[in-house]
């Protein structure tokens, strides 16, 4: 009998895995996911790189003495009148006029002055022009007073807990579980979380429309007679679970060999390559301040792949269980019209997304009250505690949700496939989840 | 022993009953037609045979075995409504049909390749389902059905959207397993090829059991004594001893006569009047008209 569970399970993997787009979108996704990334980073950069040309007319004699020693300084100054500027301002090419009038005290705290402007500019333009033009005044305040730039760098004090142990017998602990590991940390769990997320809605919706559609196109009427619904709903959610095991195969692999190729440039290696040197400033400007590329790759190979690989995916395998068995039940239930599906998934698409928005305040107190209950919850633990799982949480949580899980994933298949094999079979009536809830109870 | 055999089966949903108290048996090597109209509870009756649901009430027994979960393995069945996966080849989906009815992967090979040459159509093999026509893949379906060997062949229309050609191929094909000893338990509206086909026949209508027997008993049953004659002459103008005259239409005349009575005395009648008869017939109901007769009477009650 179960036999048949594979013969359906063989048939949806290969239909999906031979498929050219498979490959095609396995490929292509992690090249979009970068591209997109690079894209969202050019966005967000954009706001920040003002091309916009400013002119400063400084009455107070403090800062444009001081900024013309700033070579970089961006501002323009004008020695034309206040009136002629105020008036001729854009005309002379500029988008936006300071002007700053002479100090009655030149140690006051508040300086105020005013712009003018044809459009309004943006808060962070303004708050640019602010601190560039205090920074000067402070500048000023500071030669004036004798202060030396070097005694006041010398004050400065800048604490980094790179290093630390939780563990002081762990001869690895100082390098096992400093910052950098909690920046990848947080990083690995925030992916791992996201993966699960669209894990969830990417196969669910899979599920959902191949059970319409044998639905609607009456493949299920010959199909019942030789296999019985829940044969044909696991088998379904065996073979669609083994295309995306496959896929995470596939993006593991490429991932893997992207961390054994790179470090291979890291040390020094040849300078000529482009791909070196625009890397390492890269990695050194962004989130990773001050830690250096060869550090994070041994970060990485210090992560224990070998508990977070099967761990997650067990979770993945149980995640995608039990929403898609929901999902199946909602596409066995649904007729032509998509939205009355829509409607169904509403409250699995609400209970998503609270585990996904969890996923934040979890990743910043990793194993606070609330990480805990939400990775032992079973319908949040699927996204909640991957994303746990670079942080070592205890053991005993790890096991009790991974077998809360288990026992959850039996139960669903158990309701859901009650609901799957009377919807099946029964066409143009508009179901409510209150009929679904009624087929649970139908004997046969 | 009779292959199939339902003994008061009811199947009631929420707000109707779709089966009521319904029995019958299909013997060995016979072809059984069930009949109704749309909604009478004929693919109920079906999905309880086939297992897919269980009755409230009533046995099934099936080669004189309680019906169990592994007897539908041993059936073939062509439901009315019926689809195939469009993007997989002909082979494959075969392949794939029958290895779910139990046949290791080598055997389904051999018998489906069989099956497709049989129907002059080995070389769909390699073919996606979609680029067949509608009723080619009436076809596929069909050899889907039979593919295992099933000792009981279950058809929900099994004709709907084929051309005559085809529909004489898949016709042949049945008499031929019927003739090898296989079962069919056949469900149509087409009271024509039930006439044609079936010994034996169920009618059945809102869910219950109205009619049923030997498609000629059943006729006989149902007669309304009726002759047709073919004459040269005159006939005479007036009758006696219960002998009417139904309708005339040039050398033909439709005549009934009494329950009791015998042709012999219409015919006696016919040539005392110095009527040449040419030919003497009895007009039996058609199992349409009968059909229709009973559901009307049905509805009117």
């Amino acid at each position: 009998m179960n036999n048949k569970i594979w013969i359906v399970a063989r048939r949806e993997y290969l239909s999906r895995v031979q498929k050219k787009s498979f490959i095609l979108v396995t490929l292509l996704t992690p090249l979009g996911i970068a591209l997109f990334s690079v894209l969202i980073g050019v966005i967000m950069s954009a706001g920040s790189n003002s091309d916009q040309k400013i002119v400063i007319k400084d009455e107070t004699g403090i800062i444009r003495s001081i900024a013309s020693e700033d070579k970089d300084f961006p501002y323009d100054f004008s020695d034309k009148s206040f009136d002629v500027l105020r008036e001729d301002y854009s005309s002379l090419g500029y988008d936006l006029f300071v002007h700053l009038p002479a100090l009655k005290d030149t140690s006051t705290m508040r300086i105020s002055a005013s712009y003018y402007s044809n459009e309004k500019p943006s808060l962070m333009m303004l708050e640019g022009i602010e601190s560039r033009l205090g920074d000067q005044v402070e500048l000023y305040r500071m030669r004036k007073s004798n202060i030396d730039q070097k005694l006041l760098d010398s004050f400065r004090a800048n604490i980094s807990l790179e290093n630390g142990a939780m563990d002081p017998d762990d001869p690895s602990g100082t390098a096992a579980a400093g910052k950098l590991n909690i920046i990848i940390g947080t990083a690995l769990g925030g992916l791992m979380g996201i993966m699960m997320y669209l894990v969830i809605f990417i196969y669910g919706s899979m599920v959902m429309r191949s059970v319409m559609e044998e639905k609607l196109s009456r493949i299920v009427e010959v199909m019942v007679s030789s296999v019985r619904p829940i044969q044909l709903m696991m088998g379904k959610l065996i073979g669609v679970g083994g295309v995306g095991l496959t896929q995470l195969a596939i993006w593991g692999f490429l991932l893997g060999v992207i961390l054994m190729v790179v470090p291979a440039f890291l040390p020094g290696g040849d300078p000529s390559q482009l791909s070196d040197m625009n890397a390492m400033p890269q990695v050194n400007q962004e989130s990773f301040d001050g830690f250096s590329g060869k550090q994070i790759i041994a970060a990485l190979f210090n992560i224990k792949w070998w508990l977070i690989i099967p761990v997650f995916i067990l979770f993945f395998l149980g995640g995608y269980f039990i929403y898609s068995s929901m999902f199946a039940a909602i596409g066995s239930a649904i007729n032509e019209d998509m939205g009355e599906g829509q409607q169904l998934m509403l409250p699995i698409v609400f209970v998503v997304m609270i585990a996904f928005y969890m996923l934040f305040p979890v990743l910043s107190d990793p194993n606070g009250t609330l990480a805990v209950f939400a990775s032992l919850f079973p319908l949040f633990s699927p996204i909640i505690m991957p994303a746990r799982l670079a942080f070592d949480p205890p053991w005993w949580q790890i096991v009790l949700s991974i077998i809360i899980m288990l026992g959850t994933v039996w139960f669903f298949i158990w309701l859901t496939s009650r609901i799957y094999r009377v919807g099946i079979l029964m066409y143009g009536k508009k179901v409510t989840i209150k009929e679904m809830i009624k087929w649970l109870r139908y004997s046969n | 022993m009779a292959i199939l055999k339902l003994e008061n089966i009811t199947k009631r949903y929420k707000d109707h009953v779709a089966v009521d108290d319904v029995s019958f048996q299909v013997e060995p090597g016979t072809i059984f037609g069930m009949l109704g109209p749309n909604g009478a509870g004929k693919t109920s009756t079906i999905r309880i045979i086939t297992t897919i649901t269980g009755p409230d009430s009533g046995q099934i027994y099936f080669e004189g075995e309680k019906l169990n979960k592994n007897h539908p393995s041993r059936m073939g069945y062509l439901p009315e409504e019926r689809g195939l996966y469009k993007k997989m080849k002909v082979g494959d989906h075969l392949l794939y049909l029958a290895q779910l009815k139990g046949l290791s992967r080598t055997d389904a090979a051999k018998k489906c390749k069989m099956m497709l040459d049989r129907f002059g159509a080995l070389e769909w093999w390699n073919k996606k389902v979609e680029e067949l026509s509608k009723g080619m893949q009436q076809k596929i379906q069909f050899i889907a059905t039979i593919v295992h060997d099933p000792v009981l062949l279950i058809l929900d229309e099994p004709f709907s959207g084929l051309d005559p050609i085809n529909s004489g191929l898949i016709q042949d094909e049945i008499y031929r397993l019927r003739d090898e000893g296989v079962s069919i338990l056949f469900s149509t509206h087409r009271m024509d090829q039930v006439e044609e086909m079936c010994e034996s026949i169920i009618l059945i209508n809102q869910g219950k059991n109205v009619l049923m027997g030997n498609v000629d008993e059943i006729r006989n049953e149902n007669k309304q004594h009726l002759f047709s004659v073919r004459y040269k002459g005159t006939l005479p103008t007036t009758y006696s001893g219960g002998l009417e005259l139904i309708k005339q239409y040039d050398d033909k005349a439709t005549f009934r006569i009494p329950d009791q009575d015998t042709p012999n005395h219409l015919l006696q009648f016919l040539m005392g009047a110095g009527c040449e008869i040419h030919s003497f017939h009895e007009i039996l109901p058609t199992i349409n008209e009968i059909f229709i007769s009973k559901v009307k009477g049905m509805s009117h009650e």
